[in-house]
C-alpha cells in the first residue's frame, strides 16, 4: 500500500509496515522536547504517577530547552528554571541547557536543529505547539501537553492518530522579495486556521526545496497556526548537509509514495504570488502587503522560531542597510549562535549587527520574548493600543501583550521595510 | 463519572485561542501549589476582549473580578476552540474556574487531547450551532450516556457528537487512569 512520508515515518515508529490515516497507533518516542513554562507541571504529573524516585525512560532522549521567560525579574519565572534545573541533577539529563550558563541556547524549535537532534524520519514531541518547526528536517514532530509528555517520560510512548495529509506544491524559482513566511501566510488565508487541524501539511515543490533549511523550518513551524498536527518536507541532499555538519548519528530518509493518497493538494506558482500580511487577529486574515500599504504602525518586530533565524535577519538587513528606522525595532535572535553569528555574518562590507545598530534598532538577548507577551517586564512587549509588524507566528487578541494591540504577521522583509517608514509597506519598494 | 452535567452556559465565538483562555503572563504559576492553582481559576478566559465574552449580550467576564471561581460550568463555543499553544495550563484553568464541560463546533487538536488525557474538561462537539442560539446564563444538563444537551430555560434538546475513540479515556478520568486500567503502563 503506497503511504505518505508522515505514515511512514508513524509506521516505523509502531513497528508497522503501514498505518492507515484515522487509526490510533503507539509509537515509540525518539525525542521529547519541554522547556520553563510547560517543563515544571510535566515533571509534577510525571513523579505523581510514577513514583518519587521514578527514572524518566531514556535520560538521552529528553531535551531541555529552557526559552519563554528568560530576561524577566518575575520570581515564579525563576522558580520555574530552578525546577527544571533540579529535575535535569535528579534525572542526571544530559541534555539540559542551563539559563545563566554557557551551555544556554535560547528558543528550542531552533536550538534543537543546531543541536543536531532534528534527525529525518524520527518522532518527536514537544511541550509546545510549535514543535512541528522540526518537520522541516523530514521527521515528524508535533505538540503534545503535560499530561501526555509526562506519560512519554516514563514509558517512551504515546498514542496518536494517524492524519490524514495535505499537499501543497509552490513550483517556480523563488524570487527576491518573497519569503517562506509569505508561502505559508498565502495557504494560512487559503485554508483557515482549522483547515488542517488533525492533519500533515506536506510541502514540496521546486520552490521548496531551493530554500535554505532555515526557511523551510518557517514553512512547517506555522502548519500549527492551520490547525495541523505536523508539517513535512522530505530530506534531501540540503537536509543531509545540514545535518551531518551538526551530528554523526543515523537517520533514514523517508519520501512519500507516488500513489499515496491525500486529502487534498494545493498548488502555487511562486511567481504569481507577493508579498503578503496576516491582519489583527487571526494568522488566517491575509492580505497583500499592497492592498495595506500605509497603515501606520507603532513597533517592528523581528524575532521568534518563525522569524529570529539568521536567514531571517540576512533578509531584514538587506533592506536596513545604511538607512534608519522610523519606530522602534526589535531584533532578537532567537538562539545564542544566532545572535554570534549577527556579529561575524557579513552584508556589503558591515555585520549584520552593525547594520542593525546603524539603523537604530535594539538588540535584545535571545529568548521567545514578546512572540507571547510574557511576563510584563518583557522585551517588546505590546501595550496599550500598539500596532505591531511582526515576523513571529500569531496574532489573537493579546498575543504579543495587550489586548488591545493588533498584530501584522510578515516576512522579515515586510517588516524591515515597514521599520524604516513607520507603515505597512512593500519590500519591493527597497529591493 | 457522573451520567448528568448540569450548569449555567457561557457562550462565546470562534477560535477561542489559548491566549484568550489563559494569556501568556500567568503561565508562570505552578500548576500543583494549591494557594498558586487558584490563579488559574481567577485569570481563566481572561484574555477575551471584554465585548466578546458572555454572547450575545457580551461583556460579561467568565470570573468575576477580584473571584477565583466562574458561577458558568459549560462553555458553549463556535469552531476551532482551543486554537494556538500546546499549554495544558488552557483547559485546567478552565477547571479550575470550575468548568465541567465544553460545546464547541470543533477543536484544535492539541486543546482536545490536553482536555482528554489530563482529565479536565469533557470537550463535547456538535453539529449545531449552539453558541448562537444559547445565552450566556441559560441553564444546561448534558447527558453524558445519551449525547444529548438540553436547555432546561427553553425547553430544547440537541444533539451531541458521540466522543468515540475516547470516550473510555473520558470516562477513566485521564490517560494515566485508562492506561492502568489497560495495562499500558509497562515499559519498554
Amino acid at each position: 500500500m503506497e503511504q505518505t512520508i508522515t505514515q511512514k515515518i508513524l509506521a516505523r515508529a509502531a513497528n508497522r509496515k503501514f498505518v492507515d490515516a484515522g487509526e490510533n497507533v503507539w509509537l515509540n518516542v525518539d525525542i521529547l522536547l519541554t522547556h520553563d513554562v510547560c517543563g515544571p507541571p510535566t515533571f509534577d504529573i510525571f513523579k505523581e504517577e510514577f513514583g518519587p524516585d521514578a527514572k524518566v525512560w531514556d535520560p538521552e532522549k529528553v531535551v531541555v530547552l529552557p526559552d519563554h521567560y528568560i530576561f524577566t525579574a518575575n520570581e515564579h519565572a525563576h522558580r520555574n528554571i530552578d525546577l527544571l534545573r533540579q529535575f535535569a541533577v535528579e534525572q542526571a539529563l544530559p541534555n539540559y541547557y542551563d539559563v545563566g550558563s554557557s551551555r544556554y541556547k535560547g528558543v528550542c524549535h531552533v536550538a534543537l536543529a543546531e543541536e543536531g537532534f532534528n534527525l529525518p524520519g524520527t518522532v518527536l514531541f514537544g511541550t509546545d505547539s510549535h514543535t512541528c518547526t522540526s518537520g522541516a528536517f523530514g521527521m515528524f514532530g508535533t505538540g503534545i501537553g503535560n499530561t501526555d509528555a509526562a506519560f512519554i517520560l516514563g514509558t517512551g510512548k504515546l498514542w496518536e492518530k494517524v492524519p490524514e495529509s495535505m499537499l501543497f506544491t509552490f513550483d517556480g524559482e523563488m524570487p527576491e522579495y518573497l519569503t517562506a513566511k509569505d508561502l505559508i501566510l498565502q495557504i494560512l488565508g487559503d485554508i483557515g486556521t482549522d483547515g488542517a487541524t488533525y492533519r500533515a501539511m506536506e510541502f514540496d515543490g521546486e520552490a521548496v526545496f531551493s530554500l535554505p533549511m532555515e526557511e523551510r523550518m518557517t514553512l512547517t513551524n506555522m502548519a500549527i497556526e492551520g490547525g495541523g498536527m505536523n508539517g513535512i518536507i522530505a530530506a534531501d541532499k540540503v537536509t543531509e548537509a545540514y545535518v551531518r555538519s551538526k551530528t554523526s548519528k543515523p537517520y533514514e530518509i523517508f519520501q512519500s509514495d507516488p500513489g499515496a493518497r491525500y486529502h487534498s493538494k494545493y498548488r502555487y506558482n511562486v511567481r504569481e504570488l507577493e508579498p503578503v500580511v496576516a491582519q489583527p487577529h487571526s494568522p488566517d486574515n491575509r492580505a497583500t502587503v499592497r492592498s495595506v500599504q500605509g497603515t501606520k504602525i507603532t513597533k517592528s518586530y523581528i524575532g521568534s522560531c518563525t522569524g529570529g533565524k539568521l536567514e531571517d535577519f540576512r533578509m531584514a538587513a538587506k533592506i536596513l542597510k545604511g538607512k534608519q528606522v522610523a519606530v522602534p525595532t526589535n531584533i532578537v535572535p532567537a538562539t545564542v549562535k544566532v545572535m554570534y553569528d549577527l556579529d561575524c555574518e557579513q552584508y556589503e562590507g558591515e555585520t549584520l549587527k552593525q547594520i542593525f545598530e546603524n539603523a537604530g534598532c535594539s538588540i535584545a538577548l535571545p529568548s521567545c520574548a514578546a512572540c507571547l507577551g510574557g511576563p510584563a517586564d518583557t522585551v517588546g512587549r505590546s501595550v496599550d493600543n500598539d500596532v505591531v509588524v511582526s515576523t513571529t507566528n500569531r496574532n489573537f487578541p493579546g498575543r504579543m501583550g495587550s489586548k488591545h494591540a493588533g498584530v501584522y504577521l510578515a516576512s522579515p522583509l515586510t517588516a524591515a521595510a515597514s521599520a524604516l517608514t513607520g507603515k505597512l509597506t512593500d519590500p519591493r519598494d527597497y529591493l | 463519572m457522573e451520567n448528568i452535567i448540569q450548569g449555567k452556559a457561557y457562550v462565546l465565538g470562534k477560535n477561542i485561542d489559548t491566549d484568550q483562555i489563559i494569556p501568556a503572563e500567568h503561565l508562570v504559576y505552578s500548576l500543583s501549589k494549591p494557594e498558586e492553582v487558584k490563579m488559574y481559576g481567577k485569570y481563566a478566559l481572561s484574555g477575551v476582549p471584554l465585548p466578546e465574552g458572555g454572547l450575545p449580550q457580551g461583556n460579561i467576564p467568565f470570573v468575576k473580578d477580584g473571584e477565583f471561581e466562574s458561577e458558568y460550568s459549560i462553555i458553549v463555543a463556535g469552531p476551532n476552540f482551543g486554537c494556538g499553544s500546546s499549554r495544558e495550563h488552557a483547559p485546567f484553568s478552565l477547571k479550575v474556574a470550575g468548568a465541567k464541560a465544553i460545546i464547541a463546533e470543533s477543536y484544535a487538536r492539541i486543546f482536545y487531547r490536553n482536555c482528554v488525557d489530563g482529565g479536565f474538561v469533557i470537550p463535547y462537539e456538535t453539529a449545531e450551532h449552539l453558541n448562537k442560539i444559547v445565552r450566556t446564563g441559560d441553564e444546561l444538563k448534558i447527558d453524558i450516556e445519551a449525547n444529548t444537551v438540553e436547555n432546561l430555560s427553553t425547553n430544547t434538546v440537541y444533539t451531541l457528537n458521540p466522543l468515540g475513540d475516547v470516550f473510555s479515556i473520558v470516562r477513566a478520568g485521564g490517560i494515566f487512569a485508562y492506561a492502568r486500567q489497560e495495562n499500558l503502563m509497562a515499559q519498554g
